[in-house]
């Protein structure tokens, strides 16, 4: 499709390479999108869990979860809706520890993320694995917002932000495909930023 | 825990949007100051629902694109083959490099790359009562909810909320008057106003009736406010859907 008549777009120098094709920078801005009322969750009840295809389904408390090897992921994050946010620093925990804890069986393939609402988001075993995804609790240094899913969300930053569920709650370990919250009404199963994997078709 | 059962994930599937097409404009209308009605002739129409969305791409000559979301402010044609259009409803943003173009360059026979219909959730389909509750221009979705409860002869199923800061603010506004609907004004009211000007209070909204969907748009702090005013009013969390806009433009 060729260019449309007048528009040259915002001005730019070179485009930033961290910049997925189709997004844009928010700058300092951090857009809220959620489908569902806020929760506002108590830590004192608060869990996370692993179960499925696990040798040991796991589950920890707050204090349990905090208590684990840290981690921190330091790098960009990209929403479907077109803006990425680049530069920024959250910590927690990576999901390699939390797996390593439960025992993946050799027959998961898929994960079919659950949170403290009834919000759901599936991915490829393989995408929360290998260093590249986490359970967060803070956000630049400070303990997240519960409006950006605090007390602690999912990230997975390579993949399009409604990946990274708000107030998670756990990893259900499967042999087969289970489609989330956005996933069924269209949202694409991998939602790679690079690929454009907005919507399924993509 | 939550019930596994209950909520988004059992919401209805929907398919994927169909490809990108090239629409036609075929009318551009002022709707308040700082908002226009766009209305698209589409190629290759599909019916949409109450509450979907279309993406908008725009292509410099250097490959350069930019795309973003816009609500669908018309109710599903009875046909689409017989009514191939759609209307968009687009605030200009100050620094929005999409709505300043739309705004600025979009006149009637011009062509825009569009995509849609998008969206399962956030969608109202005309089978239960349903609490409508927008913000400025949150009333964009809303709106096409409206016109098909009134289309299909069931406006008694909708009650819609609207709060604007001063009565030029309002979208629709010789349409959307009616004894479904409620305006608040939250800085200047119109003359004669029986209510102050305020934010929207738990006393704006409607009795919600059994069954009933409570669907809010607006900006992320209308809401928060407004969500919250539900759950004071009875409203069980689960029976709200929200749609909130961040930074597009």
């Amino acid at each position: 499709m060729g260019s449309t008549p007048g528009f040259l777009g915002r001005r730019r120098g070179e485009r930033d390479p961290r910049l997925p094709p189709g997004q844009y920078d928010t700058g300092a801005d951090w857009p809220v999108l959620t489908a569902e009322a806020t929760p506002t969750l108590d830590t004192a009840t608060w869990s996370f869990s692993v179960t499925g295809l696990v040798e040991r389904p796991a589950t920890w408390t707050w204090d349990e979860i905090r208590a684990l090897p840290g981690a921190t992921y330091d790098g960009d994050i990209h929403c479907v809706t077109t803006w990425s946010k680049l530069g920024v620093t959250f910590a927690g925990v990576s999901v390699d520890t939390l797996l390593a804890a439960a025992g993946p069986r050799p027959t998961a393939a898929h994960v079919l993320v659950s949170c403290h609402t009834d919000y759901t988001t599936n991915l490829p075993l393989a995408d929360l694995t290998g260093g590249k995804a986490w359970v967060v609790w803070e956000f630049d240094g400070k303990p997240l917002d519960r409006q950006h899913g605090g007390p602690a969300r999912l990230l997975v930053p390579h993949r399009y932000f409604w990946k990274s569920a708000k107030w998670v709650a756990g990893l259900r370990l499967l042999d087969h495909q289970e489609r989330g919250f956005w996933e069924i009404n269209g949202y694409h199963d991998r939602g790679d930023p690079w690929l454009e994997q907005r919507y399924h078709g993509d | 825990m939550t019930d596994p059962t209950a909520g988004p994930s059992r919401a209805a599937a929907a398919p994927g949007p169909g490809p990108w097409q090239r629409a036609t404009v075929t009318e551009v209308r002022q709707e308040a100051p700082g908002a226009k009605t766009f209305r698209l002739a589409l190629p290759a129409p599909v019916a949409h629902l109450p509450g979907q969305h279309y993406v908008v791409r725009l292509t410099a000559p250097d490959g350069y694109t930019a795309q973003r979301s816009y609500s669908v402010a018309s109710a599903p044609p009875p046909d689409p083959a017989a009514d191939p259009t759609i209307e968009l409803t687009v605030e200009r943003l100050a620094d929005g490099e999409v709505s300043s173009y739309l705004h600025d360059v979009v006149a009637p026979g011009a062509e825009l790359e569009v995509r849609g219909p998008i969206g399962g959730w956030f969608v109202w389909r005309g089978d239960t009562p349903a609490v409508l509750v927008g913000g400025g221009s949150g009333v964009v979705p809303l709106m096409a909810m409206l016109r098909h409860a009134r289309r299909i002869g069931r406006p008694d199923l909708v009650r819609l909320v609207v709060s604007v800061r001063t009565p030029p603010d309002l979208y629709y506004a010789g349409e959307l008057a009616g004894p479904e609907t409620t305006v608040v004004h939250t800085r200047v009211a119109p003359p004669g106003s029986a209510r102050p000007p305020g934010h929207l209070t738990v006393d704006d909204l409607p009795e919600l009736a059994d069954g009933a969907v409570a669907y809010v748009c607006g900006s992320s702090g209308f809401a928060d406010a407004a969500t919250s005013l539900l759950v004071a009013r009875g409203v069980p969390t689960d029976r709200i859907r929200v749609e909130r806009f961040g930074a597009t433009g």
